[in-house]
């Protein structure tokens, strides 16, 4: 097995695509969320590491959008699109929104994983994308790595080991 | 960034004499590191975002709301149990209750010590909220604190401490993560001019 195949990464709020054979993958998504985009047919995948649900809050100007899920989202697809991915075909995963602290009483930031993952739903039915599997919720952190070629995405976390989906 | 290593400093220097007081034996403390980090940055420094730890979490409210983490390595968290009276390390892979228990009442001491003399010195109400802790992937836990910055800045301040304990080291990271708002609250309370970009 060729272990380091082309492996392109993303940071936080960050969002990048690959093809073919190279992985893409994203590590310690605790609230935040892992979103894929993948086309079977021309084997490209995009991810978007997710960190807030909305980009009402953004000061204008310098706005990353990468970073919320009502603008992550449409940004990934188009990306996908512009290289050739045939937009009926994509189908959508995501892992994470976790909510990595339990305090009694929580503000609404506690809520922020949760919140995280109805916004990106959100996103993706506003695009017609079906979203085919999900590895999102608990208390714990994933890393997670879509291969591009199959559109499995491999998630891992300390609490519960490794998973496919 | 003088002044905020001098607050460093002091905070540490408290948080160092908290935890001599509570193992009973004298504890010397490292000069700290004091830097504004980016987000990747911050989770490097703990070995990448991958990297599993023990975070103790306090938010902090008052006039400079913010997070404050504690974290500390597996073999650090280990270190630093079996050196305190009474608590014998069971051994295998993870903390017993009793044990994780002990330290996020370590942590919340050390934190809560700390923020005292960050207060101290700004003159600025800041007071802890019950601890939280947690063990996982660096990136998930520090992510947690970083959320208030959606939309702004991608910096947090960090304050790396060392603890020494006789020949024993026990390595332990500070990370204060002022809300967007505070920052500037904090900047004029030091005295230092705020550059809003």
């Amino acid at each position: 097995m060729i272990e380091e195949q082309s492996i392109i990464k993303v940071g936080m709020a960050d969002l990048n695509i690959g093809s073919q054979d190279s992985l893409i993958r994203t590590t310690g998504l605790g609230s935040c969320v892992g979103l894929t985009l993948f086309d079977p047919g021309k084997r490209l995948a995009g991810m978007a590491h997710v960190m807030l649900p909305s980009s009402d809050i953004a000061r204008e100007g310098q706005m990353n959008i990468a970073k919320f899920a009502d603008t992550a989202v449409p940004e990934l697809l188009s990306r996908l699109l512009a290289l050739g991915a045939v937009r009926s075909r994509i189908v959508a995963k995501m892992a994470g929104g976790s909510q990595m602290f339990a305090f009694a009483g929580g503000s609404d930031t506690m809520r922020i994983g949760p919140r995280n993952v109805e916004s990106c739903k959100l996103a993706l039915d506003a695009l017609n994308i079906p979203l085919i599997a999900e590895d999102t919720g608990g208390n714990y952190g994933r890393t997670i790595e879509i291969a591009c070629n199959t559109g499995v995405l491999f998630i891992r976390s300390v609490q519960k080991g490794p998973k496919e989906i | 960034m003088d002044v905020l290593k001098e607050v460093g400093n002091i905070g540490a220097g408290n948080a160092a004499t908290a935890l001599s007081q509570l193992l009973n034996k004298p504890i010397d403390m490292a000069v700290p590191k004091v830097q504004l980090l980016s987000f990747e940055e911050i989770t490097d420094k703990v070995g990448g975002a991958e990297e599993l730890v023990y975070a103790v979490f306090l938010r902090v409210e008052g006039e400079a709301p913010g997070n404050l983490f504690f974290i500390l390595s597996p073999e650090a968290a280990t270190n630093l149990l079996s050196r305190i009276a009474g608590i014998e390390i069971s051994g295998g892979e993870e903390l017993s209750e009793m044990e994780l228990s002990a330290l996020s009442e370590i942590g919340n001491i050390l934190a809560g010590s700390y923020l005292s003399s960050l207060a101290d010195f700004t003159s600025l109400s800041m007071y802890p909220t019950v601890p939280a802790l947690a063990m996982d992937m660096a990136g998930a836990i520090l992510g947690y604190g970083l959320l208030q910055f959606g939309q702004m800045g991608d910096d947090a301040l960090l304050i790396d401490t060392t603890f020494l304990e006789g020949q024993n080291e026990i390595e332990g990271q500070f990370f204060l993560i002022p809300d967007p708002e505070s920052f500037p609250k904090i900047f004029k309370a030091l005295g230092v001019p705020f550059d809003n970009d």
